[in-house]
């Protein structure tokens, strides 16, 4: 798949890049992103979500509220993990954290990567759907500027739950999407084998997401995708993020809010 | 005979489904006149049908004061989508036909007990109430009405989830019409989301789960994820009160569980607690 150049790449093939195991995680970017990363715990209500994790962050000398998904490196990392997946207890604590940065001034940026929001018993019993909603409408009036930026799999209501702000920004190798491809295939084609199929229709690809008006920008992944060059990728995150923060701090606090209704407002009115 | 059981034969001046309807939960036969008076509730074990956009519409609210608005936006069809029964854009003219809606949502103003009110009705019928990119539209159309008309904004919820055949442009609803309603919470504007048979998916976790007070009818389906995918993915079987309205009523995600011929009762005398 290397080989192939970026153009022939079909959207299946990029649903596999975004998914690659080696693909940099929330532990590169707090890495090689951040120069200092103080993780805050717990959402004081239940417990800490290990898929998804926040704190205080510098990145390029800018001090930020970072909140991300986290999947792991290998099989204990991942399970520890959730492989990505976020539990209400992980949305609660984001919404805790975003309260944070709107209280001592600080911008919040947010990388995505998740399958999904888990689908387990406990996730139900908990309120999934209670906490995700809230954080919808928690972070459409948040006064603190925020930079999402959807670095793996954007897995449909569990990525939304932390992709809601002022400039959504896209790895080019990401995908973003309201269901899986699989689940897709299996629902309307009664066939996951279809998946490919299904990818392609859905246009979750970062340049179809941009022609539809859902993301801003789109960053670039050296050839062959991220993890071919970790280094460069995340070196490109951290300029893009950057380049995006001091454009929204030249906003004021008002006029940011009103831009951001306005921008979520126009999705879908054609 | 009691009017629950089904006669030898049915009368021969009229075809028997005009006559007798049948509980789609005890199976009960049911004079069709008793069934639609009770509003679809079986009077034998208290099921609740699903409602239609307009029969709900006739249970809420006082009779003939519905006034419907933005019933031109529509179904949109940003991808283009096609699967492998067809296309979106004719299963969308054929729930149109079948619904006479143009989208999942009904939205107006209308009058419950004499208080002024704006609403927003789901029909599950049209495309499963899924919700796209008109249906997030019209509802955040309608709480943009409640604010300007300094009114309450009422829900009612029927929606398997986000609708596949508009992608992500379906998913982006569920935060376009979250912060239509956080600035009708800003506005001091009361919001009481009515969570009917089934509520799930992208719904529950957008605009149904965030009421000043979140009730639904007894034994609704209530839930973020598929039972089915739940039970692959803890490799268990659920109990069967899993996810009923019952259920989320004890895990503390709503505030009453209200039957369907005291609803409007119970709607009116809460706007009243809100200043109404």
């Amino acid at each position: 798949m290397a080989k192939k150049t970026q153009k022939k790449l079909s959207a299946w093939d990029i649903v596999q890049i975004a998914r690659h195991a080696e693909r940099p995680n929330i532990a590169d970017i707090i890495r090689l992103v951040c120069s200092d990363f103080v993780e805050l715990h717990g959402d004081r209500l239940f417990g800490d979500d290990r898929g998804l994790i926040g704190g205080f962050a510098t990145i390029g000398g800018e001090k930020v509220v970072l909140i991300g998904h986290r999947k792991g490196r290998g099989v204990d990392e991942n399970i520890d993990a959730n492989f990505g997946m976020a539990s209400p207890e992980g949305y609660r604590k984001a919404m805790r954290l975003m309260r944070l940065a709107e209280k001592y001034g600080l911008p919040v940026v947010s990388f995505v990567d998740t399958p999904g929001a888990y689908p387990g018993s406990e996730a139900e019993a908990r309120g999934q759907a209670e906490a995700i909603a809230h954080n919808l409408e928690f972070m459409s009036t948040l006064r603190a500027p925020m930079v999402i930026v959807i670095c793996g799999e954007g897995g449909s209501g569990g990525a939304l739950g932390i992709a809601v702000g002022d400039r959504i920004l896209m790895l080019q190798n990401a995908v973003y999407s309201v269901i899986s491809p699989e689940g897709c295939a299996s629902i309307l084609w009664r066939d996951g084998t279809k998946a490919p199929q299904a990818a392609e229709t859905l246009k979750i690809t970062a340049p179809s997401l941009k022609k539809l008006g859902i993301i801003d920008e789109i960053v670039p992944e050296p050839a062959g995708g991220a993890h071919t060059d970790p280094a460069a990728a995340l070196a490109e995150i951290k300029k893009a993020v950057l380049a995006n923060l001091a454009e929204l701090k030249k906003i004021s606090l008002d006029d940011l809010l009103q831009q951001r209704y306005e921008k979520f407002s126009a999705m879908g009115r054609f | 005979m009691s009017w629950f059981e089904k006669p030898a034969e049915a009368p021969a001046s009229a075809p028997a489904e005009t006559v007798w309807a049948v509980c789609p939960s005890c199976k009960a036969y049911i004079a069709t006149k008793t069934w639609q008076d009770a509003g679809k509730v079986c009077p034998r074990c208290n099921y609740h049908a699903r409602l239609s956009g307009r029969e709900r519409i006739a249970v809420l609210t006082d009779a003939g004061s519905f006034k419907e608005f933005n019933s031109a936006i529509g179904v949109n069809d940003p991808l283009g989508f096609k699967d492998a029964s067809g296309s979106y854009a004719d299963k969308a003219k054929a729930a149109a036909a079948k619904t006479g809606a143009g989208e999942a949502v009904l939205t107006g103003t209308a009058k419950i007990c004499k208080i002024e009110v704006v609403l927003a009705v789901m029909d599950f019928k049209f495309l499963g109430g899924s919700l796209g990119s008109g249906t997030g539209e019209r509802i955040l159309l309608a709480a943009e009405k409640a604010v300007a008309l300094k009114r309450p904004l009422i829900i009612v919820s029927a929606s398997g989830g986000a609708r596949m055949h508009e992608g992500i442009v379906s998913l982006m609803q569920m935060a376009k019409t979250c912060a239509a309603i956080a600035r009708l919470k800003e506005a001091g504007l009361p919001y009481i989301s009515i969570l009917t048979d089934p509520t799930t998916g992208g719904v529950s976790a957008s605009y149904a789960m965030v009421g000043d007070l979140n009730i639904a009818e007894p034994k609704a389906l209530i839930g973020f994820a598929g039972r089915r995918v739940i039970e692959q993915t803890i490799k268990q079987k659920l109990p069967d009160d899993f996810q009923t309205a019952e259920y989320t009523l004890s895990h503390g995600f709503l505030d009453h569980i209200v039957p369907r011929k005291e609803l409007k009762n119970f709607v009116a005398k809460i706007l009243r607690y809100a200043g109404f």
